[in-house]
C-alpha cells in the first residue's frame, strides 16, 4: 500500500472560534493507482492533501505513505519523507521564478539525491518542453508551467503523486492535454496518484472518486 | 511595521549626519583650542628697542594712526620661592587670552574693579591672594601666570605709563615697515612660524572630516531612498485598487508627499536628538560645544544652532524628496491591471540594473581621468563623488554578475537554487548593500587618512623638533650670557634664523641651519643627493621643501633663483606650511644676510636637565614662559589631538556601520513578506523551515562579504584621493598614504557582524514561521 490514511483530524483555531476541517478522514491507495478527491470549496481537500504531503501534521490520527510515517511530529523527518517520496503539483504552479526551466525539473530529484539526467530528459520531451529547457518560469504559458511542474514532481521517481486542482487555472483544452499527459506517465511509472478537482469529467478519468463532505468521506 | 521602518531609518539617517557635524565641530573646537595654546605668544609684537622704552603715548599714537594693537605689560611677584607674572591687559583691545580663554566671558565689570582683579592660574591663587584682590581662577592659562587689567598692575608696578609690548592683532593691515618713521625706538618683531604649522595642518583635517561628513550624508541618503523604496513596494496593490477606485493620481500624489513630509519631520527631529545624544554619549567633551550648539547661552551661537538643526532637517526632509522621486515616477507610471509576479519587477529592476552599471562604469572613467588630471579643489571633491557614486551604481551589476557565475558553476540543486534565489533579491536589497558599500568604504578611508595622518604627523614632528626646548630671546644681546649660562646643561644651541625672500614668484622664507647632527640624523628628506648635508654647507646648494618643489616641479639637481642662484640637492616634508621654503647653510645665511641676528635657538639638552634649563632662562635671562616652547609639550599635545580624533572616528566607523547593518535588516524584514511565494514551493519540495532561515543568514553574510571586499578598495582609492589630491590641490602637500592591513580585518569583521546580526532577526522569523502562512500560498494567497 503506498498512502494509507486512518481516522484523520484537523481543526484550525482562529481567534475565538473553532473549525473542525476534517473530522475522521481514511483513505488508502495502492502503486499505480488515481483517485479523484472532490467536494466543495472549504471542505478541507486542501487540507487533507497538505497533511498528506506532510507539510502539517494531523490533529489525531495518522497517515504512512510507502509505510513511512508521513504524520511524524519531526519537522525535518517530515521534510526527509517528503522529498523521497511524494510529488506535488499545485494550482497556481508554483515553480521556482529564479531557476531556469531545466533546473526547476531536476531541483527535486537532486534533493531527493535521485537524479536521472535521462529520466530528466525523457520528461522534458513528453510534456513537450525540450525547447524551453534555457527559459526562466515567466517566460512559459500557463499549460506550459504546469506540464514544468509535472515533470518536477516526476523527476524524483516519487511513490506518490498529490496534486491540488492541477487544471484550475488552465483552459478546458491545455486543462485536458495536461491531465491526459499526467494520467499517461502516472500510469507508465507505476505511481500512484491523488488528484484534487471540481470537475466531475477530469474526475471521471481516474480510478476512483471520493468525496469529502463535512469532515467525512461521504 | 513598514511606518517603523520607515521612520526609523529617516531618523538614524538624520541621527548620522547630526552626529558626524557634532563631531566635526568638536574636533574642530578641540584643534583650534590646541592650535590656540601652541601658538600663544606667536603674534607678531611691536617693542622697544634696546635702551629706550615705550610708553602709553606711543601705544595711542599707533592706534590714531590706524594701527590695530593691544598693550601689555608684564610684572613678577615673588612669594616663597614662587615666581608668578602678572600679564597685564587691556581687555577692551585685547584678541583671545592665551590659553583659548574666550574674552567673551570676561567678568568686564570685576575686571575693572578698583580693589584689583586677576584670572589666575589654578597654582597662583596664593600670591593673588596675598595682594587681596578679587580673582577667579581660569583653567586654561599657562602654570604660574595671572591677568590682570593692565592699570591695576602698572599701579601695583608702580610703573607709571611705560609699556612692555604691543600686540598687533590678526587683522591689523598697517605696513610693519612704516614703523621706523613713525617710532624710530620701536622694533617690529615677526612671530616665529614654525609653530602655527600645527594650526594649518588641522585646517587640512578639518577639510578632510568634512568630506567624511558629506559621506555619511550620502550614505543616510541610500537609506532613506532604500526606505522609502521598499515602503511603496509593500503598498503597490494598495495603491492600485485605490487608483481602480478611482482616486486621482494627483490627489494620490499629493496625499503621499504629505504623509512623508510629516514622516520626514518627525523622524528629523528624532535623528537630531538621537544624533546629539550618540555624540554626547561617545564624547563628553562633545557636550560643551554642544551646549554652544543647542543651548542658546550667547547671542553669537544662535546662528550656529540654528544652521544645525537646519541642516539636520534639511537633511531628513531634502533626501526624503530626493529618494521619493523615483518612487512617485514608478506611481505616476504603476499599470492599473498587473501581472504582478515579482519575477516582472525583477526582471524590470534587471534593466535598471544594467543602466546603473553602465552609469557607474561611466563615472569611475571619469574618475580615472580625474585622478590624474584633477588640481583644484572642486575637481577634487567631483573626482571623490564619481569615484563613490560610480563604484555603488556599479555595485548591484556586479553582484548580480558574481552570483550568476556562481550558480552556473554549482551542479547540487539547493546551491545552486540558493546562488539565484539570492541573485533575485539583489535588486531589492541594492540601496542597503549600497550604503553598506560606502559605509565600509567610508570607514576604511576614514581609518587611513587619520592613522596616516598621525604617523606622519607624528614621525615628522619627531623629526622637525628634534631640540628638547626651543627659546625666543628678546634681544640677540642674551645669546651670549644664554651660552655661557648654559654651556654644561645644554649640548649644542641651534640658532634659528630666517629671512623673508621670493621662491618662484611668492613670498617664501629662506632659513639658515648650522651642520650638526640633529639635521643630519633627522632632518625629513623625501629626496637628496649623495652627501646631502656636507653639499649644503656650500653656498650654492639649497634645500627646498615640498610644497615648492610641487608647485614648480623642481627635484634634486635643478637650479633655482632663490636667495642667489642655488643648485636643489635635497627636498624636503613640510606639512602645515602652504609657502614655498628654503634652508641653506649657515654661512651662507650670514654672508647673505649680515643684519639678521639669531634670536631664536633650537636646545639639546638631556631631558633630566629640562627643568633645570628652564628655570635658568626664565630667572637668570628674565624671558616669559611663553618665550621657551617644550618640544614634549608640543608632541604631547598632538599626541592628545590624535587620540581624540581616533575615538571620533571609532565611533563613526560604529555609527555608520551601525546604521547601514539597520537598513540591511529593514530591508529584509520588508523584503521577507514578499518572498514567501518563493519559499513556499522549496519548502513544499522538502526543505525545512530551519534550513531556509539558515540560508537567510548564509545569504546575508555573503553577501555582505562581498561588498567588504570591494568597499576595502574602494575605501583606499577614497582615501588616496583625499591625500594626494584632494590635500595636494587644498594644501600643497602630498601626505603618504599607509595601510593598515589588521584594522581593515577589524572592519570587514565588524561589517559581517553587522550583516550578522541584521539578518538574524528576519532568518529566525522564517525559521518559526507557522505552516499554514506557507500554505497560504498555495491557496491562492487567502
Ligand atoms: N490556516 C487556517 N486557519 C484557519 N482556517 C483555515 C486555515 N486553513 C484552512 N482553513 C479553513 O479550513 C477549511 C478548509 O480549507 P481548504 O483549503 O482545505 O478547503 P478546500 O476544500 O481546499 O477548498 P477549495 O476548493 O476552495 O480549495 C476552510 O473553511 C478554511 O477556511
Ligand atoms: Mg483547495
Amino acid at each position: 500500500m503506498i498512502l494509507n490514511a486512518q481516522d484523520i483530524h484537523k481543526g484550525y483555531e482562529t481567534a475565538d472560534l473553532r473549525t473542525d476541517v476534517l473530522r475522521g478522514v481514511s483513505l488508502a491507495l495502492e502503486a499505480g493507482q488515481s483517485l479523484a478527491l472532490m467536494g466543495e470549496s472549504g471542505s478541507g481537500k486542501s487540507t487533507l492533501l497538505h497533511l498528506i504531503a506532510g507539510l502539517d501534521v494531523p490533529d489525531r490520527g495518522e497517515i504512512a505513505v510507502d509505510s513511512q510515517v508521513m504524520s511524524h511530529p519531526n519537522d525535518t523527518k517530515r521534510a526527509e519523507l517528503r522529498r523521497q517520496l511524494v510529488g506535488i503539483i499545485f494550482q497556481q504552479f508554483n515553480l521556482i521564478p529564479s531557476l531556469r526551466i531545466d533546473s526547476n525539473i531536476a531541483f527535486q530529484a537532486h534533493l531527493a539525491g535521485r537524479y536521472d539526467a535521462d529520466w530528466c530528459a525523457k520528461l522534458a520531451t513528453r510534456m513537450g518542453l525540450s525547447a524551453h529547457l534555457e527559459k526562466y518560469p515567466e517566460a512559459l504559458s500557463g499549460g506550459q508551467q504546469q506540464r514544468v511542474a509535472i515533470a518536477r514532481a516526476l523527476a524524483a521517481k516519487p511513490a506518490l503523486i498529490l496534486a491540488d486542482e492541477p487544471t484550475g487555472n488552465l483552459d478546458e483544452e491545455t486543462a485536458q492535454t495536461v491531465l491526459t499527459l499526467l494520467l499517461e506517465i502516472t500510469r507508465e511509472t507505476n505511481t500512484a496518484l491523488l488528484m484534487v478537482t471540481h470537475s466531475a469529467t477530469h474526475a471521471s478519468a481516474l480510478d476512483q472518486q471520493l468525496t469529502l463532505r463535512s469532515g467525512k468521506i461521504a | 511595521m513598514q511606518l517603523f521602518t520607515l521612520l526609523m531609518g529617516l531618523a538614524l539617517a538624520t541621527a548620522l549626519w547630526s552626529g558626524v557635524q557634532a563631531i566635526n565641530s568638536e574636533a574642530r573646537a578641540s584643534y583650534g583650542a590646541a592650535a590656540a595654546q601652541v601658538a600663544q605668544g606667536q603674534s607678531d609684537q611691536i617693542v622697544a628697542r634696546a635702551d629706550e622704552s615705550m610708553s602709553v603715548a606711543d601705544y595711542i599714537a599707533l592706534r590714531r594712526l590706524g594701527w590695530l594693537v593691544t598693550p601689555q605689560i608684564e610684572h613678577r611677584l615673588e612669594m616663597d620661592g614662587e615666581t608668578v607674572r602678572l600679564l597685564g591687559i587691556e581687555p577692551l583691545t585685547a584678541p583671545n587670552l592665551p590659553g583659548s580663554f574666550d574674552m567673551q566671558t570676561l567678568p568686564m565689570d570685576q575686571f575693572f574693579s578698583q580693589s584689583g582683579f586677576a584670572l589666575v592660574s589654578e597654582d597662583s591663587t596664593k600670591v593673588i591672594e596675598a595682594l587681596d584682590w578679587g580673582f577667579e581662577i581660569a583653567p586654561n592659562l599657562a602654570a604660574g601666570t595671572a591677568i590682570s587689567d593692565i592699570g591695576s598692575i602698572a599701579m601695583l608696578a608702580e610703573r607709571g605709563d611705560t609699556l612692555d609690548r604691543l600686540i598687533v592683532l590678526g587683522n591689523n593691515a598697517q605696513d610693519p615697515a612704516m614703523l621706523e618713521d613713525i617710532a624710530p625706538h620701536l622694533k617690529y618683531l615677526n612671530a616665529s612660524s614654525g609653530n602655527d604649522d600645527i594650526a594649518r595642518l588641522t585646517d587640512s583635517f578639518h577639510l578632510n572630516l568634512t568630506a567624511f561628513g558629506l559621506l555619511s550624508f550620502a550614505v543616510g541618503l541610500f537609506i532613506v531612498y532604500g526606505a522609502i523604496g521598499l515602503a511603496f513596494e509593500q503598498r503597490r496593490t494598495m495603491f492600485r485598487t485605490l487608483r481602480a477606485l478611482g482616486v486621482s493620481l494627483r490627489l494620490l500624489i499629493t496625499l503621499l508627499l504629505a504623509e512623508l513630509l510629516i514622516f520626514a519631520t518627525l523622524a528629523g527631529l528624532f535623528g537630531i536628538m538621537l544624533g546629539y545624544l550618540i555624540a554626547a554619549t561617545l564624547l563628553p567633551d562633545v557636550a560643551a560645544t554642544l551646549r554652544g550648539l543647542y543651548g542658546a547661552e550667547v547671542a553669537g551661537t544662535l546662528q550656529i544652532r540654528a544652521s544645525w538643526w537646519m541642516s539636520g532637517l534639511g537633511m531628513a526632509i531634502g533626501g526624503t524628496l530626493i529618494a521619493s522621486i523615483g518612487t512617485f515616477l514608478r506611481l505616476a507610471r504603476l499599470p492599473l491591471m498587473e501581472a504582478g509576479t515579482p519575477q516582472a519587477w525583477a526582471q524590470a529592476s534587471q534593466k535598471v540594473m544594467i543602466y546603473l552599471g553602465l552609469l557607474g562604469c561611466i563615472l569611475l572613467g571619469v574618475a580615472a581621468v580625474l585622478s590624474t588630471l584633477a588640481s583644484s579643489l572642486v575637481q577634487g571633491f567631483v573626482l571623490l563623488g564619481c569615484l563613490l557614486i560610480g563604484a555603488a551604481f556599479l555595485l548591484p551589476l556586479t553582484l548580480d554578475r558574481c552570483l550568476a557565475l556562481l550558480e552556473r558553476i554549482t551542479k547540487r540543486a539547493l546551491p545552486q537554487w540558493f546562488w539565484s534565489d539570492t541573485r533575485s533579491q539583489v535588486p531589492g536589497l541594492s540601496m542597503a548593500l549600497m550604503a553598506l558599500l560606502l559605509a565600509i568604504a567610508t570607514n576604511v578611508g576614514v581609518s587611513t587618512m587619520v592613522s596616516s595622518f598621525r604617523l606622519t604627523f607624528t614621525g615628522w614632528l619627531d623629526q622637525r623638533l628634534v631640540s628638547e626646548l626651543y627659546v625666543t630671546l628678546d634681544t640677540a644681546e642674551q645669546a651670549g650670557d644664554m651660552r655661557r649660562l648654559l654651556a654644561d646643561d645644554v649640548t649644542a644651541f641651534l640658532p634659528i634664523v630666517s629671512a623673508k625672500i621670493e621662491l618662484g614668484g611668492q613670498p617664501a622664507e629662506v632659513y639658515g641651519v648650522t651642520d650638526h647632527s640633529t639635521y643630519r640624523d633627522h632632518w625629513p628628506l623625501l629626496e637628496a643627493a649623495d652627501n646631502v648635508w656636507d653639499r649644503l654647507q656650500e653656498p650654492e646648494n639649497a634645500l627646498i621643501n615640498e610644497q615648492f618643489a610641487l608647485r614648480s616641479e623642481l627635484a634634486v639637481g635643478d637650479r633655482v633663483e632663490g636667495a642667489q642662484r642655488q643648485t636643489i640637492v635635497g627636498v624636503y616634508s613640510d606639512y602645515g606650511n602652504p609657502a614655498p621654503q628654503m634652508i641653506i647653510g649657515m654661512e651662507a645665511f650670514a654672508m647673505l644676510y649680515p643684519n639678521i641676528e639669531p634670536m631664536r635657538f633650537g636646545l639639546r639638552v638631556a631631558p633630566e636637565n629640562i627643568a633645570r634649563v628652564s628655570k635658568v632662562l626664565r630667572k637668570d635671562l628674565g624671558l616669559p614662559p611663553d618665550a621657551m616652547v617644550n618640544q614634549a609639550r608640543i608632541k604631547a599635545l598632538s599626541l592628545g589631538i590624535f587620540e581624540q580624533t581616533f575615538t571620533v572616528t571609532g565611533a563613526l566607523n560604529i555609527l555608520t556601520l551601525s546604521v547601514a547593518g539597520f537598513s540591511i535588516m529593514m530591508s529584509l524584514l520588508t523584503l521577507a513578506q514578499m518572498r514567501l511565494p518563493q519559499l513556499a514551493p522549496i519548502w513544499a519540495l522538502g526543505v525545512t523551515r530551519a534550513q531556509l532561515g539558515r540560508l537567510e543568514l548564509i545569504r546575508s553574510v555573503v553577501l555582505a562579504a562581498v561588498v567588504t571586499c570591494l568597499a576595502v578598495p574602494l575605501g583606499l582609492a577614497l582615501s588616496w584621493v583625499l591625500l594626494a589630491v584632494v590635500n595636494v590641490a587644498a594644501f600643497g602637500w602630498q601626505l603618504p598614504m599607509f595601510l593598515f592591513p589588521k584594522s581593515y580585518l577589524v572592519l570587514s569583521a565588524i561589517a559581517l557582524l553587522a550583516a550578522i546580526i541584521a539578518a538574524a532577526w528576519p532568518a529566525q522569523r522564517l525559521a518559526r514561521i507557522a505552516p499554514h502562512q506557507l500554505l497560504q500560498v498555495f491557496s491562492g494567497g487567502r
